[in-house]
């Protein structure tokens, strides 16, 4: 990559072998349709909490994909429940299920 | 006139009846104690009062009596399966009240034997027939006749189900059988055993011909004794199972009217009053019937009737799974004849999951609505939410604020900037806590807002702002019911249109708040109402629920689309919901078009 002498984001390089994710193979058991996310993000676009604070759907799924759910998960607390991203979701994922899943299996 | 044959007043064979009569009333009397002990104080000082105070204690009385014997509610479904279950159980009833009568007539000094009205003919012997004791023979032969057709049309019923307006049946467990046959094999027994006995004891219309024919076939008459062997231990069998199969809500239930009359919430979901219901369920089935998941076969199992057995069975796995995956649109608690409220039950299996999520919503204190809050003209104010949902569809929000203007009415929006969700899915998966904490925030609002009347337009918010909301000096209204009173009270204008509508009732807002009226009537003004193949309190859940935790994508799909084709039955040329989430999940499935409840008359609107 040309290093430009700036970045916007710090690097988000993955060092796939040094990724852990027994915890989201552990989410995918309990939750298969968790793998089906296209990552469209209508969930956050609709989200309730995500009007006042930094809930992203789209974005807790992704870091939990990449090993890296110490960025989101605790933005996790402030959804409302109210299933809204579970409406929208094109891909049918029972979203409203797989954050309580979630919270489950990561002990949040 | 008659005599007593035995000096003893004993005979042997009386001992099964009496050993399972002992067991059963041990029984019953400490799981009546147990189920009252787990009340909180709070409810049994209602329950107290409901037991006590006359008013209270007939209303008791006259419930028990419409349910556990007359079973009016299953007579109102259907008139066969009425006529089977209070034939049994009234004439039961009878032969055991006027049993008792005769000994207490006849043979005083007895009357305190538990046995000895259940076996009167077996003591017994008339020696000349009075006026009185005929009347007396005759009414036990009319009552066990009474009987013997509710066993007949019960044994019937196992084979033919569909007959008695039955489409599926519980599936029964192995001492469900046993109480099952023992109940069928009492009466024919009594039958016989009073039959063999007539030419002593005396008789009537039904056991004298039983007698001819005993006599003419059966050279010893002697030989009675095995028949009445054989009633006892049918009766002791009876009793001994009783508590262990369906037949326990016979007992179950006169406890637990006076516990629903007294407004005993559950709890918990196995204990007081939840234990109290979980007994009364009869596994009669209805509620399988009823369960719009039982459009997938695999979904069966999941109605109200496995989920008590499981509760019962203590199957944790099970239960949870249940109690999940339920949409809670109230149907089988509507339906049920014994009043299990098969939703709470589930909300405290729900509750009861121990897990260390907890929401988080400090975030809240900073969200400040940007509301007119002086209401200094002192006039009645209208607060509009038009709830988290309303958001994706908008057009709701918009025809209601077009009804508002038109109408003239000082209103302002609550949540014109982003909603605060009502709390009501938190609650439905169990979380209070969590709940309560968007309860207060959105309690806070409103009453800064200066409002009198709170307007919604979303049946789920409805719910929770009317039952758990207390919300003093502001008016809870649903726009069903504030746009019908515009109408009626010509503050708007509408016109009747040629378009034929159905009208859908949201399972919140019609089995959960109870209006069913108010809708339909504003809808007949705008157009003609034509009406789906189950509404009201029939009507079918629209399969978005928020209710169910777990149902997925495609089930609910069916849900759905079976939903769809019952309201277009008739073939209207639009459907119309009152709630946004209805709204939103219709519009994906129905060729038919949907539209929102305000949307429809803000079309008719002049
Ligand atoms: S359920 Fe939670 S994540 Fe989904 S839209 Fe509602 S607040 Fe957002
Ligand atoms: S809406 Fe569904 S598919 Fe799109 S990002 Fe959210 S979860 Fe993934
Ligand atoms: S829950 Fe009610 S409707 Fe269902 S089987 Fe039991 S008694 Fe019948
Ligand atoms: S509440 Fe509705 S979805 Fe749940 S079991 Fe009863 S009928 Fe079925």
């Amino acid at each position: 990559m040309i290093d430009f002498g700036f970045a916007l984001t710090p690097s988000a390089t993955l060092q796939i072998d040094n990724l852990d994710n027994k915890l989201f193979e552990q989410l995918r058991n309990i939750e298969p349709d968790v793998a089906k996310c296209m990552a469209c993000g209508s969930c956050t676009a609709s989200c309730s909490a995500g009007n006042y604070t930094e809930l992203n759907l789209r974005k807790v799924i992704l870091s939990l994909q990449r090993g890296r759910e110490q960025d989101t998960l605790n933005s996790l607390k402030s959804c409302m429940l109210c299933g809204k991203c579970n409406i929208v979701c094109p891909r049918g994922i029972n979203t409203r299920h797989l954050i309580l899943s979630i919270c489950k299996v990561y002990n949040i | 006139m008659m005599r007593e044959r035995f000096l003893s007043g004993y005979d042997s064979f009386v001992l099964p009846f009496m050993i399972g009569m002992a067991f059963i009333l041990v029984y019953c009397i400490a799981g009546m104690i147990k189920v009252i002990m787990q009340l909180n104080k709070e409810d049994k000082i209602k329950l107290a009062k409901s037991l006590f105070y006359p008013a209270n204690a007939f209303k008791n009385l006259r419930d028990i009596f419409a349910d556990c014997i007359f079973h009016v509610k299953i007579w109102k479904r259907n008139k066969l399966l009425g006529y089977m279950h209070s034939s049994i159980a009234f004439g039961w009833l009878m032969l055991i009240v006027i049993g008792h009568i005769e000994t207490w007539i006849y043979i005083p000094q007895r009357s305190g034997l538990l046995y000895y009205p259940v076996f009167f003919r077996y003591f017994m012997s008339v020696e000349s027939y009075t006026l009185r004791g005929s009347f007396f023979f005759f009414l036990m032969d009319f009552f066990l006749l009474m009987v013997l057709s509710g066993i007949f049309l019960a044994i019937f019923k196992r084979f033919r189900s569909k007959i008695l307006g039955m489409r599926r049946t519980t599936k029964l467990t192995l001492l469900d059988y046993i109480g099952l046959y023992s109940l069928w094999a009492i009466f024919p027994l009594r039958l016989i055993s009073e039959g063999f006995t007539a030419g002593i004891s005396g008789g009537s219309f039904l056991t004298i011909p039983v007698n001819w024919l005993f006599a003419n076939f059966l050279s010893k008459p002697e030989n009675f004794d095995y028949t009445w062997w054989a009633y006892s231990i049918v009766l002791g069998v009876f009793f001994i199972v009783l508590p262990f199969t369906r037949y326990m809500h016979i007992p179950a239930e006169i406890l637990l009217i006076p516990m629903k009359n007294a407004g005993i919430k559950v709890r918990h979901p196995r204990k007081g009053m939840a234990l109290a219901q979980l007994y009364s369920c009869s596994s009669c089935g209805l509620c399988i019937d009823a369960c719009p998941m039982g459009t997938q076969k695999k979904n069966l199992k999941d109605s109200t009737v496995y989920l008590v057995r499981q509760i019962k069975r203590r199957n944790e796995t099970r239960t949870r799974e249940i109690s999940d995956k339920c949409l809670m649109c109230g149907k089988c608690a509507a339906i049920c004849p014994v009043g299990v409220a098969a939703c709470d039950l589930r909300l405290a299996v729900r509750e009861e999951q121990k897990c260390n999520i907890h929401g988080d919503y400090t975030y809240l204190k900073s969200v400040v609505p940007d509301l007119n809050k002086q209401n200094d003209r002192g006039e009645d104010k209208v607060l509009y939410y038009a709830g988290c949902m309303s958001s994706l569809t908008p057009v709701i929000s918009r025809s209601v604020v077009k009804i508002l203007d038109k109408a003239g009415v000082n209103y302002e929006l609550m949540d014109k900037d982003g909603s605060i969700c009502c709390g009501r899915p938190l609650l439905l998966a169990g979380k209070k806590e969590e709940a309560e904490a968007l309860i207060a925030k959105n309690r806070e609002i409103i009453h800064n807002s200066g409002a009198t009347t709170l307007l919604v337009s979303c049946a789920i918010c409805y719910k929770i702002f009317s039952e758990e909301y207390s919300l003093e000096g502001i008016k809870v209204i649903h726009y069903t019911e504030y746009f019908e009173s515009l109408a009626k009270q010509g503050k708007i204008t509408l016109t009747k249109g040629s378009s034929r509508y159905v009208y859908h009732d949201p399972c919140e807002l019609g089995r959960g708040c109870g209006i069913y009226d108010a809708p339909r009537e504003a809808i007949s003004r705008i157009g003609e109402l034509v009406p789906a193949e189950k509404e009201k309190k029939d009507s079918i859940c629209c399969g978005g629920s928020i209710g169910s935790l777990t149902l997925s994508y495609t089930e609910r799909g069916h849900i759905t689309q079976y939903a769809v084709n019952n309201l277009i039955i008739n073939t209207p040329d639009k459907i119309v919901t009152a709630c946004p989430l209805c709204l939103k999940t219709f519009s994906k499935y129905s060729d038919v078009k949907v539209i929102d409840f305000a949307e429809a008359l803000s079309q008719q609107m002049e």
